[in-house]
């Protein structure tokens, strides 16, 4: 158990790592939600159950799925700006 | 960035500052003014507005030398700080108690009493449960609070039905990716899955007294069910039984229930008013008193809360 | 090296901190501020842990303190958890929203073009 709960110590230190030194938004998202799940399981090993549903179904879920829609509303946004600057722009006064 | 308000002379301070400099007939002059004042013009026919200047993609300027210089220098100096604020911490954690001692200070009388008589007193098997649904009560008050602010502010930043009609034209043809592609995989294995975690995260609420779990986190558990829903048969079926009223009442109706069952002791005194409802047999289901109740209750609030979460990113609309 | 559990929180803390002061994204700064709350969640869960007992749920009728862990802190943090994904979410629609009106995520061109906006208007 002590071996489990350094490797997963050590696996949020480097998601956190990861975040932190990538560029791309997606990844980072990504790799948040693994970091949680990492979190979910070092609850259990701490002998508190309740942290380690409410993390797994709040952090891993609705937190990371909150990001995933943003990145998807900004890229909607970014899409549609563009297509109006194209079609847009030739016409309008 | 902060602007003079153009109508500082007539709005309320402007007024106030005005009196107090002149006297009391300096107000029924500006009255008489804001009466005489036309009516403003009606608004255009429905034409998109045009999208402004800056909203269009210019090129990032190249920092100069000396902005980069200070972008470095920032850099190294907030790095400095946070290693700073770790080194501290860290010393000062050595110096505590170790991890997983018994003799520490933290497990003093209160975790005594509460594990000791929690079982007699409250009558839920889950001291945790306990704690924070009957001991602690007005601590998850507050957080039920806090969830319902959240989602009554991003309500107010993200909702789409504004006022303005060309507004309105002009994010619905944003928005247009609204509707599923008939994924049909999606589709048979949300219709298979989703009554079982429905069905699991009923489970952890009505047995949040009695195993781990509880209201959050079932409540949680169900919402995710939800937007699994909304993800899989596109909004139209979502709105056959979760609209905008619906997630009005039930939020309003647990938050309430909540508050009038825990919130009454501001005029009672610190002990409650003597319970008719006795802790019961512990091991069953409808025991501990209120607990099995104000977990629904946040149960429910939760669930409604990340899925109007969710789809006000979605769709801009309960 | 009892304390490998708050070394570990307060490293998160302090990546997730720098993350937040350091980055000129909008999200990764949001991101930032949703680990440095995990890290403080942590720390504090170490703090109720006590080595040989057990979860703190009542099992055949045994409720000696003896038994089982702090339940304390395991409470606080279940109401952290939860208020922290409330505030990551207005602050995500906040985001949106800056994102429409200024076309960018970058805090320094929006705090640039919100300045020319301003000397424009006025």
């Amino acid at each position: 158990m002590q071996v489990l709960m350094i490797l997963l110590l050590v696996l949020v230190i480097a998601c956190a790592l990861a975040v932190a030194l990538t560029k791309n938004l997606l990844t980072a998202a990504v790799v948040f939600m693994t970091q949680s799940l990492a979190l979910s399981v070092i609850w259990l090993i701490l002998e508190s159950p309740d942290l380690g549903i409410t993390e797994a179904a709040v952090g891993a879920g609705v937190d990371s799925l909150l990001l995933f829609a943003t990145l998807k509303k900004i890229r909607a946004i970014d899409a549609s700006i563009r297509r109006k600057e194209e079609d847009g722009h030739g016409e309008a006064p | 960035m902060a602007k003079l308000r153009e109508n500082l002379p007539s709005s309320r301070w402007g007024r106030f500052l005005r009196w107090l400099r002149e006297g009391d007939d300096v107000l029924d002059r500006s009255m008489a003014e804001a009466l005489e004042a036309p009516a403003p013009a009606p608004a255009d026919a429905l034409v998109p507005l045009p999208i402004p200047r800056r909203l269009t993609r210019t090129r990032q300027r190249n920092l100069t030398r000396m902005e980069k210089r200070l972008r470095a220098l920032y850099v190294v100096t907030a790095v400095l700080i946070c290693s700073g604020i770790i080194a501290l911490l860290l010393v000062t954690t050595a110096g505590l108690p170790d991890f997983g001692d018994p003799d520490n200070p933290a497990n003093n009388e209160v975790p005594r009493h509460y594990i000791e008589k929690g079982l007699e007193e409250t009558g839920a098997v889950n001291i945790v449960a306990g704690m924070i649904l009957d001991y602690r009560a007005f601590d998850t008050l507050g957080e039920s609070n806090v969830l319902f602010v959240a989602v009554c502010a991003v309500i107010i930043l993200l909702r789409l039905h504004s006022g303005d009609p060309r507004e309105r034209l002009r994010d619905e043809a944003d928005e247009r990716s609204r509707e599923p592609g008939h994924d049909i995989i999606l589709q048979v294995v949300a219709a298979l899955i989703i009554p079982l975690i429905l069905l699991f995260g009923v489970y952890v609420i009505l047995n949040g007294h009695l195993s781990p779990g509880g209201g959050f986190s079932g409540g949680a558990v169900m919402g995710a069910a939800l937007i699994l829903f909304q993800l899989a048969f596109g909004e139209r079926h979502t709105a056959r039984f979760f609209t905008f009223r619906t997630f009005r009442i039930v939020s309003v109706l647990a938050l309430g229930f909540y508050a009038s069952a825990k919130a009454y002791s501001f005029f009672t005194g610190a002990n409650h008013l003597p319970s008719f409802i006795t802790p019961g047999i512990p091991g069953k289901i409808f025991s501990a008193g209120l607990i099995p109740y104000l977990n629904i209750a946040v149960g429910m609030v939760v669930c409604c809360t990340m899925y109007a979460l969710y789809s006000l990113f979605r769709k801009g609309d309960v | 090296m009892s304390h490998l559990t708050e070394l570990a929180a307060i490293i998160l803390f302090g990546i997730g901190f720098t993350l937040l002061l350091v980055d000129r994204n909008l999200i990764k700064k949001i991101i930032g501020f949703s680990m440095t709350d995990s890290g403080m969640y942590l720390y504090l869960a170490a703090k109720g842990y006590i080595t040989g007992r057990k979860a703190p749920i009542v099992v055949n009728g045994v409720t000696e303190m003896e038994a089982y862990i702090n339940p304390i802190p395991a409470g606080l943090v279940l109401t952290g958890i939860v208020v922290s994904v409330a505030s990551s979410a207005v602050m995500l629609a906040l985001t949106v929203r800056l994102y429409r009106r200024y076309g960018t995520l970058n805090i320094d061109e929006i705090a640039d073009r919100a300045g020319r906006a301003g000397k424009e208007d006025a």
